[in-house]
């Protein structure tokens, strides 16, 4: 479970190649990152930096085993987007915050 | 984290204003003031008014006014209508003011059906990418 708040996961996943590397991994399972290139449409280097990507916001998690690092899916790091209390309470403290500046801007 | 699809759910959210409710009030209720923090509207502050809440990510919200008091209290639905069960919503907002020695306490509470979670995880995966194709639409509100 990552402490990471929403709008990491949303900026992560609004890449639409990473967004399709984590999707792949979700369905399918562990794959090695050269099973991923194979059918990315990008480059090694370009795969491997959005699965740290991918890491660092704790979607994935990765695995040596010789030469070959396998990746797979931790979907839970999800959570925070399903959780819909929390994700109101952001969208109204932004409007609050919106709010208060357009009072001090208000004509008396 | 998982809920049950049909687990009301409540989110208050309560903030002390610098200004007196009066002020509050037409920030809540003029459609030109509330598209400056809100959304874009056609609202009205006519008990049984129907308008939409119109977001910058393309979202329309249906909206009815149910209780109206001037300086007190306002209260609406706020429904998203969607094929998709993880993105459907019906929910009604309140917003309660009370006066202050420093200005206003503004309480704002939703309470409603929250999307229902398409699956636990840990099982299979189908449907994600219309949820994650969403996330695109939605991190564009992201600063």
């Amino acid at each position: 479970m990552t402490p990471l708040g929403p709008d990491l996961l949303f900026k992560t996943l609004a890449d639409p190649t990473r967004r399709a590397l984590f999707e792949r991994l979700c369905r399918e399972g562990e794959q090695t990152v050269g099973a991923l290139t194979a059918r990315a449409g990008v480059s090694q280097p370009a795969v491997s930096k959005h699965l740290g990507v991918l890491r660092d916001a704790g979607l994935v998690c990765d695995r040596h085993e010789g030469r070959q690092t396998h990746y797979r899916a931790l979907p839970g790091a999800l959570a925070p987007l399903l959780d819909w209390t929390s994700q109101m309470a952001g969208f109204w403290e932004r409007r609050f915050d919106d709010l208060e500046d357009l009072l001090k801007r208000m004509d008396q | 984290m998982t809920d049950i699809d049909t687990e009301k759910r409540i989110v208050v959210v309560e903030r002390e204003i610098a200004y007196p409710p009066e002020r509050l009030w037409r920030a809540l209720t003029q459609p030109h003031l509330m598209e400056e923090w809100l959304m874009k509207n056609d609202f009205a502050p006519i008990v049984g008014h129907q308008f939409k809440l119109r977001g910058e990510w393309g979202g329309v919200l249906d909206c009815e006014v149910l209780e109206v008091e001037p300086q007190r209290m306002l209260s609406y639905t706020w429904d998203f209508a969607s094929d998709d069960p993880a993105f459907a919503l019906e929910s009604v907002v309140t917003f309660t003011l009370t006066p202050t020695a420093s200005g206003t306490h503004l309480r704002m509470e939703q309470a409603g059906f929250g999307p229902a979670q398409k699956q636990a995880y840990g099982g299979a995966y189908a449907g994600w990418k219309q949820f994650l194709d969403k996330l695109e639409q939605v991190s564009a509100q992201i600063d």
